[in-house]
């Protein structure tokens, strides 16, 4: 049985946990000092070393990411922390800069640090006010404690970090997109290479890092390699945030090494809602290939979940039981994927509409046989044809599903529509008569 | 525009205040566009010259900006821009059958705004808030596990003046405008108030704890 390892949750739950006052009394601050005794490049060796992948979906090594910034020219370099946190299902970050703010800026100082940069930018979605207000105030009392501004803890270092808020767009996760965001532009990826490493922010070296990467950050400056390669499997290190939602007994963050099973998540989690089962879920976000039960023991890590088919990505475990319809889940992801498309390429902006037609269309009776292979043939036209990795994740749930639940899918056309009741997906009681009747 | 002195010099001052932000002024555009909708309600054809004159943009490129992002109004918003996320899993939980009361209950439809000019609905994306779905947001601030029932009487609260407070956030909520002003990075005193952290937040280090474990110390 995998136990969970609480190490970025393990102070959520202290008296004004996000305070400077309760942080720096847990230890906070103390890997920074630590930090700013080594040697940067030595940093991001233990980085590197540590096997860290980016939280944020793609799993790229941070360590690496880092080590790709050509030598210093002198001129700035920048960190952008990706707090743009939208990925459907996923609700790890925001949390997480709720409720310990400082443990993000912390990462942030010694990752700019390590990296050469004086000015950090944390570029949070727009939508989560409370949010936005914690970590500005942590900002100013970092200035205040001396851990930001300049000639840090006597270092002669300096850094400056600005907290941006976003203004809604999903696309903005995508980290050439938010770069243009961040410039004051429309939000749209910008074409690699170059990368942000070589020309990023106002066309500077520049690291994107997800907020969860950086927040790990402080712990293995602190414990050291051994400690974060001491968890996980062999190729996917550290713990990570599990976040279990939908119909599950006690949805919620659960921290736990990479490699752990939904079954065992959801043992700590009261199992399924009662008199249920398991009938789908995503193990990485909305835009990963769904699973099911069979994937029950399937170990949560890059690797094993690649080989299943599918994504590790946000680790976003949306649950959903035996009275959840899929062509309904999925047309309603579809329907996100097309309003979010930015509309700069054409397999997505046009693929994810004609999706959203179909499965809406078929979800209320009025589809084909014809239309759930012209489904498939839809996501063939948009998967590795897309200008970023937006239009690849509208196909995702559409390509998985049909493969699983064919048979639902006729159903939809033979019974001519929806065969469930909705209503009994819901997690309040209602009868589904109309509302305006 | 017309904007009158005192308020074109607010917005002067605090948008010099936006820019010092940054090592280039024209990132300072988003957070403008914020500030513009704490003033009007909305980024309105003055906000847009104004935004204009400031970075040395035409109308249009400014708009160009406005409309990428859902945030941004281009009709007057309600004092309180109430969002039902009708994303799949909340919509499963029963955020569909949310939106579909509030919305015969108020009698306004998506994006549109109650006569009064007091709500403005809206069915919004996931806003990272799963694991306490289905999620209803008021101007950005987290209405957590919320059924029809809960939902409208939110609704009919904040309608009738009184101070409605969060599930995650601050004592109450603040306003359209006020919370807009927030948005363009100027701080309103409130980061301190707190309805608690919530329970699903904190399962995984409760089970954590009661099973006795935690990760090791090095």
């Amino acid at each position: 049985m995998t136990q969970l390892t609480p190490v970025l949750s393990a102070i959520w739950d202290q008296e004004q946990s996000w305070t400077i006052e309760t942080y720096t009394k847990t230890g906070g601050y103390g890997p920074l000092n630590k930090a700013l005794k080594m040697a940067p490049t030595d940093i991001v060796q233990a980085v590197k070393d540590s096997g860290l992948r980016g939280r944020g979906g793609a799993g790229f090594p941070t360590g690496m990411k880092w080590g790709f910034l050509p030598p210093d020219d002198g001129l700035p370099r920048y960190l952008v922390v990706n707090a743009d946190e939208s990925e459907p299902g996923t609700c790890k970050d925001i949390p997480t800069m709720l409720v310990n703010p400082h443990v993000l800026i912390e990462g942030a100082i010694i990752t700019s640090f390590a990296i050469g940069c004086n000015h950090a930018f944390m570029y949070v979605r727009g939508e989560v006010a409370h949010v936005y207000r914690r970590l500005l105030q942590a900002v100013r009392e970092a200035y205040a404690a001396g851990h930001l501004g300049q000639n840090i803890h006597g270092t002669g270092y300096n850094l400056d970090i600005t907290v941006h808020a976003g203004a809604g767009a999903y696309i903005c996760g995508e980290e050439t997109a938010l770069l243009d965001s961040l410039e004051g532009l429309r939000g749209q990826p910008r074409l690699k290479p170059p990368f942000p490493a070589v020309a990023g922010l106002y066309a500077r070296p520049t690291v994107v890092n997800n907020v969860e990467s950086i927040a790990s950050v402080p712990a293995i400056v602190d414990k050291g390699v051994g400690w974060f390669t001491g968890m996980g499997t062999e190729k996917s290190k550290g713990m990570g945030l599990f976040s279990l939602s939908g119909h599950v007994n006690k949805p919620g963050q659960y921290e736990a090494p990479l490699g752990i099973t939904l079954r065992e998540l959801l043992e700590y989690a009261g199992g399924m809602r009662e008199g249920h089962e398991l009938k789908f879920w995503t193990p990485g976000g909305s835009s990963t290939p769904i699973f099911t039960a069979e994937h029950l023991d399937t170990p949560l890590d890059y690797e094993s979940v690649g080989a299943a088919g599918s994504m590790l990505g946000t680790r976003a475990l949306q649950l959903f039981d035996d009275t959840t319809c899929v062509v309904r889940a999925v047309m309603r992801w579809a329907e996100f994927y097309k309003h979010e498309s930015c509309g700069k390429c054409t397999p997505c902006r046009e693929g994810t509409y004609w999706l959203t037609l179909i499965l809406k269309r078929l979800e209320h009776g009025e589809g084909t046989m014809a239309d759930i292979q012209q489904l498939v043939d839809t996501c063939d036209s948009i998967l590795g044809r897309a200008f970023c990795a937006l239009g690849d994740g509208a196909t995702s749930s559409v390509t998985s599903s049909v493969a699983l639940f064919r048979e639902e899918y006729e159903a939809h056309v033979t019974g001519a529509g929806c065969p469930f009741d909705h209503a009994a997906s819901a997690l309040f009681p209602y009868t589904n008569e109309a509302v305006n009747a | 525009m017309t904007y009158d002195d005192a308020t074109l010099a607010q917005l002067t001052a605090d948008a010099q205040q936006i820019l010092a932000r940054y090592p280039q002024p024209r990132s300072g555009l988003l957070p403008v566009l914020h500030l513009v909708q704490s003033v009007d309600g909305f980024v309105s054809p003055d906000g847009i010259g104004f935004a204009a004159q400031l970075f040395g943009l035409s109308a249009a490129e400014v708009s160009a900006v406005a409309t990428f992002y859902t945030q941004y109004k281009r009709r007057p918003n309600g004092d309180y821009q109430v969002g039902v996320c009708t994303n799949t899993l909340c919509a499963i939980m029963g955020g569909d059958r949310i939106w579909d009361e509030l919305s015969e209950h108020v009698g306004v439809g998506n994006g549109e705004t109650t006569a009064d000019g007091a709500i403005t609905l809206e069915r919004i994306e996931c806003n990272a808030a799963c694991d306490y779905a289905p999620v209803m947001m008021v101007n950005w601030e987290f209405f957590d596990n919320q059924t029809p029932e809960s939902a409208k009487q939110v609704v009919d609260d904040l309608r009738l003046g009184k101070d409605v407070a969060p599930s995650r956030g601050p004592n109450k909520v603040c306003s359209f405008k006020q919370t807009e002003r927030l948005l363009a990075g100027f701080e309103d005193g409130l980061a301190n108030e707190d309805q608690g952290v919530g329970g699903p937040t904190l399962a995984g280090l409760d089970a954590a704890k009661a099973a006795g474990w935690e990760a090791s110390k090095s």
